[in-house]
């Protein structure tokens, strides 16, 4: 039920978005997120961004990983 | 992330590492309490290729299973009597109450909606009840769905709210000497709205996790890393999505609108303060008020062993219904009747006993 995705803001209109999640577009209320700027990569739960989404984590994560593991 | 040949390689080498940090801990219950997350521990197949002592198990992850009965019941109630459209999201169709579903309520005239976001409600067809369920992750979006609709003074669309909350249910969940939790994995979304911060003191490891296979496990590597080092408490393994403190917006609307409640759990009975309810100042819409419900009494399916299941003292298939009288297609139990519930993943994935 708490299934949610990441998509990139298009376009705002009265905190509304245009988001685009893996190719496909969709609208995305930012009542919940109201400082969220156009290019922002945001969480997106029944219609409404919940939270940003910080690609460059996820890449540290990836990477303190292999330094944990000696790969790095 | 794509499964390529890299990602591949990393999960190995935490399983590797997994296995040999956990050589000298003794057998360790990790409880997770998130339905995405038990959907995806089922599809990864990751019960089957973890160190034997590491044991994971499913606690009441998700909102559609602890729904009452009762709930279901009093929203086609209250359709029948007044003439109302109901809406619910598409997890609620097949719940059963006492005497149907929606789905079967709708076969027999009642009006329901399937929508995919509260915002749908403005556009559906009035007078319109919504069953207003969720954990933080949904309930924060319907929180700002219910104060649109007092601002814009709809007349007619009101809210038979069924909202939990995972933290305190942790704590109570620890505190069942039954269950006996070594430690969590701790929902992703609903983390990214409370924030790391929410949970407070856990005396056990508590990590926060993706939904990846690269992120679950992850998570269970730095469980066991904490265990091996006896450490305790909140860990956070996915920060792209979760910060300390948190969707601040979200969590302030949340504590405006909504007070903590004692609503009963469906399988397992009251939890006090964890559930909550509109504040007086929402009752114009609040569907318990507009309509004088009664209170949602604790109930029973005899021979059912959800109540166990969602505290993760037995595994599915030691139900003497599961899989027989109780299937996706006919639930019993709440912990069948979503397609996150525990059952219903072990269903899908781990029909027997390994």
């Amino acid at each position: 039920m708490c299934l949610a995705v990441p998509g990139k803001i298009l376009s705002i209109e009265d905190k509304k978005a245009v988001v685009d999640i893996n190719g496909m577009q969709t609208r995305a209320d930012l009542s919940l997120l109201p400082d969220a700027k156009v290019g922002d990569y945001v969480i997106v739960h029944t219609g409404f961004a919940i939270q940003k989404y910080n690609d460059k984590e996820a890449e540290e994560t990836l990477q303190a990983i292999r330094e944990a593991l000696g790969e790095a | 992330m794509k499964p390529d040949s890299d990602l591949i390689a990393l999960q190995k080498r935490l399983l590797a590492r997994m296995a040999h940090n956990s050589r000298s801990l003794p057998i360790t219950r990790i409880m997770e309490v998130c339905g995405t997350h038990t959907m995806a521990i089922g599809r990864f197949g990751l019960r089957r290729v973890l160190p034997d002592n590491i044991r994971l198990i499913s606690g009441p992850g998700c909102p559609v299973c602890v729904t009452p009965a009762g709930y279901i019941d009093q929203a086609i109630a209250i359709a029948r009597k007044h003439g109302l459209t109901l809406a619910a999201f598409g997890d609620l169709l097949r719940v059963p109450g006492r005497t149907g579903s929606l789905e079967t309520a709708r076969a027999e005239g009642v009006g329901v909606e399937i929508i995919l976001s509260p915002s749908d409600l403005f556009r559906l067809k009035k007078p319109l009840l919504f069953l207003a369920t969720g954990f933080e992750t949904t309930l924060a979006p319907i929180a700002s769905v219910i104060q649109e609709t007092v601002q814009r003074k709809e007349q007619n669309i009101f809210f038979l709210t069924s909202f939990k909350i995972v933290p305190p249910t942790l704590h109570l969940l620890l505190n069942d000497p039954e269950i006996g939790i070594d430690a969590f994995l701790l929902p992703g979304h609903v983390s990214a709205i409370i924030g790391e911060a929410a949970y407070g003191v856990l005396p056990v490891p508590s990590v926060i996790a993706g939904f990846e296979c690269l992120s679950i496990l992850l998570a269970l590597d730095k469980i066991v890393s904490m265990k091996q080092d006896g450490l305790t408490g909140v860990a956070n393994t996915y920060r792209q999505a979760v910060t300390r403190n948190g969707n601040r917006v979200a969590q302030k609307l949340i504590a405006e609108m909504l007070e903590p409640c004692d609503e009963p759990w469906r399988g397992i009975g009251p939890l006090p303060g964890c559930s909550l309810q509109l504040r007086p100042a929402y009752h114009s819409v609040d569907a318990v008020r507009v309509f004088s419900l009664p209170p949602l009494e604790n109930e029973n399916t005899p021979g059912c062993c959800c109540g166990d299941i969602l505290k993760g003292k037995i595994r599915p298939f030691d139900c003497p219904l599961f899989a027989k009288s109780c299937t996706p297609d006919s639930p019993v139990g709440p912990c069948m009747v979503s397609s996150e519930g525990t059952c219903a993943a072990f269903y899908k994935y781990e029909r027997t006993a390994p």
